[in-house]
């Protein structure tokens, strides 16, 4: 098996650097084979980027890309924007000779040539399909007793045909991995629905993007949960400053804590909250911090 | 599809070539019945999809620009009508007709500068190094001459020049 670089892109390391240490921390303890990919940039956002020039954005990605080629391993992103940009950009320049081509003379500025021989992952997809759930729970330290609200997050799934994950309508490969945490993914309605931070939405038209997140949240706080659980920074970024957002526009406090699927395997790995950046999001909800004390308090696992 | 600045017959040749497939449309409604942003905002993809068809001014509505692009509806489309490829295709119209927000406009000058459209800041500096980080990550952002590669490739796609574009047109509020 080729080894992987991680690719963190512009959120997880400058926004949300827990979510970078959480996943170090994770795929070290699973003894993956991953290096840092130097030198790597935005992915670039396919919300803005691909939206207003589609050869810039795949030379960005295509960058991105080779720098991982003359590692010779595959990409794993972190998030489902990068995910988005690179797997897509990654399938076009595959299949489609000119683009390769039109591209290619742009990298050549750079001494550099796309080859196609890397494959773009995404470490949820990566998690299921390549570690194993089995595998995964004989690494684990703490059982932990949560309720969770997942979050798939659109572009992890779709569009569909490129992603090749199955249904997108009622997947469970997510669920599942949070259950082997020993915790429990609930059900809520429009649990598939969007954010509403994608396709530049969040930067530019803010109060719209908004409803659409305080909708989901509306949903979620009705399902009783301790915590939302995502694949994605951006939608973390959505679901959790979006929280105080929404408080100063409309008062509502939901104050639901949110963690990327890092920082929950984190914990059941036993490593501290704070280590994990738990801590550092917009919105602390005290007695959710206070009930993962506890759980990193009991005993071990048999 | 030619990126250079487009008279009208131009433009609307660009929109029926962003979208093809508009034409098999039978005005079903599935998508905007999908459409999670066309619940809270003025969106409605059935309409712009019709819109679209007919006439070039799409490419100046507001409405382009709340698409979230979940997919949604291209998924359940029942002509399978690539409807988010099309709402790319004539957002690249509009931006290079100069018309963007100017939101989106300095998402774009920060890629230029920093290579990355979030940029780091300094509490997460301090965030990073609180945590047991490096102050600065293994991006860009630590390797200066890698960034002078981005600003190469960025000016060698003309990306540079389309955000120096005088706005033509104004983008439709409601
Ligand atoms: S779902 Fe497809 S066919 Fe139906 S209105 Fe929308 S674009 Fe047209
Ligand atoms: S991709 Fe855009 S138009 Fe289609 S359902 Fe999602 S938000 Fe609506």
């Amino acid at each position: 098996m080729k080894g992987l670089t991680i690719f963190l892109g512009c959120l997880i390391p400058n926004r949300y650097p827990g979510i970078e240490m959480a996943t170090r921390l994770c795929l070290a303890k699973l003894d993956i084979d991953f290096v840092d990919l130097e030198g790597a940039s935005c992915c670039p956002a396919p919300g803005v980027f691909r939206s207003f020039d589609e050869p810039t954005w795949l030379a960005v990605a295509a960058r991105n890309i080779v720098l991982s080629e003359t590692l010779q391993r595959d990409i794993l992103t972190i998030c489902n924007g990068c995910f988005a940009s690179l797997a897509d950009a990654n399938q076009i320049l595959k299949s489609e000779p000119q683009l390769r081509e039109k591209t290619n003379e742009h990298l050549a500025k750079l001494g550099k040539e796309f080859k196609g021989n890397v494959e773009v992952r995404h470490i949820i997809e990566y998690l299921y399909k390549d570690v194993g759930i089995d595998n995964i729970r004989s690494h684990l330290d703490k059982t932990l007793d949560l309720r969770v609200a997942v979050h798939y997050g659109c572009h992890l799934l779709k569009p569909s045909r490129s992603r090749g994950l199955g249904a997108f309508e009622r997947p469970e490969f997510f669920d599942e991995l949070i259950e082997c945490l020993g915790a429990t993914s609930v059900d809520y309605p429009d649990k598939m629905e969007c954010c509403g931070a994608g396709g530049g939405v969040r930067s530019a038209l803010k109060d719209d993007s908004l409803k659409m997140a305080d909708h989901k949240l509306s949903r979620i706080k009705e399902a009783n949960i301790d915590c939302i659980v995502n694949a994605c920074p951006f939608c973390h970024m959505q679901l959790d400053a979006g929280q105080e957002e929404i408080r100063q526009k409309t008062g509502t406090d939901y104050n639901i804590p949110v963690l990327h699927y890092t920082q929950l395997l984190g914990l059941a790995m036993g490593f501290p909250a704070e280590m994990l950046g738990i801590d550092r999001n917009v919105t602390i909800n005290k007695d959710f911090i206070e009930k993962i004390e506890r759980i990193l308090l009991s005993e071990e696992m048999e | 599809m030619s990126y250079t600045s487009q008279d009208n017959a131009g433009i609307s040749s660009g929109v029926k070539n962003a979208c093809k497939d508009i034409f098999k449309c039978m005005q079903c409604g599935v998508c905007s019945g999908s459409c999670p942003s066309g619940r809270h905002t003025s969106l409605n993809i059935r309409k712009l999809v019709r819109k679209a068809a007919r006439n070039s001014d799409v490419i100046r509505e507001e409405e382009l620009w709340m698409c979230t692009t979940c997919y949604n509806c291209q998924e359940r489309c029942p002509r399978n009508i690539d409807i988010v490829d099309a709402v790319l295709g004539i957002r690249t119209l509009a931006a290079h007709e100069g018309i963007m927000h100017s939101e989106h406009r300095k998402v774009s000058e920060l890629l230029l500068e920093h290579g990355h459209a979030v940029p780091i800041d300094e509490e997460n500096r301090k965030n990073r190094v609180e945590i047991g980080l490096e102050e600065l990550p293994e991006t860009v952002h630590k390797y200066p001459e890698e960034l002078e590669e981005i600003k190469t490739l960025l000016s060698s796609c003309g990306f540079d020049r389309l955000l120096g574009k005088k706005r033509k047109g104004s983008l439709k509020r409601k």
